[in-house]
């Protein structure tokens, strides 16, 4: 069974369709780039996905692992392990880092019928993560992106990743913002993640994030639809030709 | 955040018209007759065998109440008040003079227990003594001096607290015991003719606290006080006097709870604290009054004077509340600066949901030199209600030095509410320094998508943001406090979105 099979998804946002029937197939351990110009329905893809409010749907699917994602709340879409990586993470002020994940943690292991962490559990769990993707203490304690840098907004996003460890990654956009060096950190952090059981879904407008992140299948959008899929090399071809060529054939 | 998870599961259970704490106590009540007179205030000076001198402040303020009109520059909308459609005494029967626990009225106690405060802390009140070894040393004492109805029905803690030099009882017994302390300091602060509510309360204050600090104690624990409104239309009218002596120190808790009502509720309460010098005194509030129901009917109308005196040199007094109950609150605890050096301090937060109405804030009054301020105020509205905060800042000619730095923040949940924000600010002197921040926001939809996207609920996610928001103040309350305040904020949002 495919772990995400998005199947002729028509979208509405304030009677404008964005997506016009498209279609998806993500296995387990696949990573897959969409690529595509602004205003192509990336970004509405990634967002119907994670169940945000303001888009109807009015024809298609989506089935996670078989099971009507549709009819799920966001939160226990979450739970079930889609997570999104926002293009633009939000900034909770007076909410430190560490709370908002053991908030975030639990609340998901419960959702699925799990028992909730323990303080001490938790700190060994969240200390060890973070270790790994060499991400300092000291960011743990600061308002949940607060005064964070954009490189450091990204490397958050990657810790939840790593500490909530969903099957479905939806990263969006996330090279905007970000410098080659911090964009390198946190591509690795991404790369590190990559498992056989984990799916990465990689929406960009470049190709550049490409070379770090190395893609199974790349997908072209245009005008609300998949246009083109085809291997890595099909990124390498846009860089060159652009996306003029894809226009017509929306 | 553990407390978020249990108060959302918590608000799962209640909503807005099956008010948690909407339950009444049967209990034998022994009732002033309807309306407002001469008869009533005599009738209450005589309930509490008061000295005659006492009747008399008593009738000079209602002699004065007389003359007065209702003020309406707030900011609040409500039915007129028929002062003569109210009782104004109410009490639990006495049965005879209780010296232990086991001889208050069970249900009394039952009533705290379903409060979630089983008197707060049962083998305290109970006069039960931690073992040696077996004390735990995080755990602060807390003596509760518990207002039900209009009269105070266990004073706990007494023995140690005497040890200390300190006095802690019901309003009523110190006007009998130490009349000396009463007559010096009762209305010093909030004179009788102060305004329409606190004369009101000055003729028929039922009971409240007395609290005096001798030179340089600190009082041993935290001093609390329950208050509660369980009779039907009766007007509560708490009156506390807080004393700090020359280098003393106190802090006092205050919370509140009521049961549900389809009838307004009049409370009109005033709080009196003097600070002399180096003394300072630490005056916490959560008030969790009844809201009315998700009409908007029913409720609590609060009119509230609360006023501190920083009467010495390098005197501070610090006023901390979460206000989340109430149809009305009208409330602006306030300092006066008077000594050299002295400092004042207010953080506040407001939250409104449903159809409440609040108009709030503080006033500082500088008159001695080098004194200092400080204003925090978080102001969260919701639902179809108007949060507003007012507040004055003066600095008087003589008042070299003075500082004030406010901070008015507010959050809009919602786009049918409305925050508020009047400041005035005087200075009649050039050396004042004034700062004053404000800002305005709306919950923002981004945020709560984000905190839902990793699992939240939608409750939660607004639970989560408006604890943030709201953290500085929260920072300020004892530690007991502060967990059930968290609580009580996510459990008044509740439906608020969505």
């Amino acid at each position: 069974m495919a772990l995400l099979e998005v199947k002729d998804l028509k979208v509405r946002v304030e009677e404008r369709e964005i997506l016009h029937g498209l279609n998806l197939t993500v296995n387990e351990g696949e990573i897959h780039a969409i690529m595509g110009p602004n205003g192509s329905g990336k970004s509405t893809l990634s967002h119907v996905i994670a169940g945000k409010p303001g888009y109807e749907v009015t024809d298609g699917q989506i089935l996670f692992r078989g099971e009507d994602l549709l009819e799920m709340s966001p939160d226990m879409r979450a739970a079930k392990g889609v997570f999104l990586a926002f293009q633009y993470p939000v900034e909770i002020p007076g909410v430190a880092t560490m709370n908002f994940l053991r908030t975030a943690l639990n609340a998901q292991r419960k959702a699925r019928g799990e028992s909730e962490y323990s303080t001490p559990d938790f700190l060994k769990k969240v200390r060890e993560v973070s270790k790994s993707l060499n991400i300092p203490q000291d960011m743990l304690k600061r308002g949940v992106n607060v005064g964070f840098s954009g490189g450091e907004k990204k490397r958050n996003e990657v810790l939840q990743m790593a500490l909530f460890e969903p099957s479905l990654c939806i990263l969006d956009e996330m090279d905007s913002g970000l410098d080659i060096d911090a964009l390198r950190i946190a591509a690795d952090g991404v790369n590190a993640l990559h498992s056989p059981k984990r799916a990465m879904v990689v929406i960009t407008h470049y190709q550049r994030l490409l070379n770090y992140i190395v893609p199974d299948i790349v997908h072209v959008m245009s005008k609300g639809r998949v246009v083109k899929s085809g291997g890595k090399e099909l990124a390498l071809e846009l860089e060159a030709s652009g996306y003029a060529q894809f226009e017509d054939a929306a | 955040m553990p407390a978020v998870q249990e108060t959302v599961d918590r608000v799962k259970r209640i909503d807005v018209d099956q008010y948690r704490y909407g339950f009444e106590t049967l209990i034998e009540s022994d009732k002033a007759p309807k309306g407002l007179s001469e008869e009533t205030v005599k009738f209450i000076s005589e309930k509490k065998n008061e000295p005659a001198w006492m009747l008399q402040w008593r009738l000079e303020a209602y002699r004065r109440w007389l003359t007065m009109t209702e003020p309406t520059w707030a900011r609040v909308d409500y039915p007129k008040i028929d002062f003569q459609d109210l009782y104004y005494y109410s009490a639990p029967k006495p049965k005879k003079t209780i010296t232990s626990l086991d001889e208050i009225d069970p249900e009394i106690l039952k009533t705290y227990e379903k409060l979630g405060i089983p008197l707060r802390e049962v083998a305290m009140l109970e006069g039960v003594e931690p073992k040696p070894g077996e004390e735990d040393p995080n755990r602060r004492k807390i003596a509760v001096d518990a207002v039900f109805d209009s009269v105070s029905v266990a004073t706990t803690f007494k023995a140690e607290l005497k040890k200390a030099g300190v006095i802690f009882m019901p309003i009523s017994e110190a006007i009998r015991e130490h009349p000396e302390l009463v007559q010096k300091y009762l209305g010093s602060v909030v004179p009788t003719s102060d305004n329409f509510y606190a004369t009101l309360n000055s003729a028929v204050f039922s009971d409240g606290s007395f609290v005096y600090v001798p030179p340089g104690v600190r009082c041993p624990m935290e001093l609390s006080t329950y208050f509660r409104i369980n009779e039907r239309n009766t007007g509560q009218f708490e009156r506390t006097l807080i004393i700090a002596d020359k280098g003393a120190y106190v802090s006092y808790l205050e919370g509140c709870t009521a049961p549900q009502r389809d009838e307004n509720q009049l409370h009109a309460a005033v709080v009196e604290l003097v600070a002399h010098d180096d003394a300072e005194i630490k005056y916490s509030t959560v008030q969790n009054w009844y809201p009315g129901n998700s009409e908007g009917k029913g409720g609590i109308y609060n009119f509230v004077t609360k006023r501190g005196d920083c009467r010495g040199d390098r005197s501070k007094i610090s006023w901390t509340q979460v206000e989340t109950g109430s149809a009305i609150t009208w409330k602006y605890p306030s300092c006066i600066l008077r000594g050299d050096n002295s400092s004042g301090e207010f953080y506040s937060i407001a939250i409104s949901n449903g159809f409440q109405q609040v108009d709030s804030g503080t006033k500082m009054i500088h008159l001695g030199k080098n004194t200092s301020s400080r204003i925090i105020s978080k102001g969260i509205a919701a639902g179809k209600s108007q949060n507003t905060y007012r507040g004055l800042v003066t600095a008087h000619r003589k008042a070299t030095g003075a500082r004030n730095f406010t901070a008015c923040d507010s959050l809009l949940i919602g786009d049918k509410c409305g925050a508020h924000t009047v400041p005035y600010i005087e200075a009649k002197n050039s050396s004042a320094t004034f700062e004053h921040e404000a800002t305005t926001s709306k919950i923002s939809e981004d945020v709560l998508f984000y905190c839902i996207q990793r699992g939240l609920s939608q409750e939660e996610a607004v639970g989560l943001v408006v604890n943030g928001f709201v953290k500085d103040v929260l920072q300020q309350l004892p530690m007991e406090f502060a967990v059930e305040a968290q609580k009580l904020i996510s459990i008044s949002l509740e439906g608020s979105v969505g």
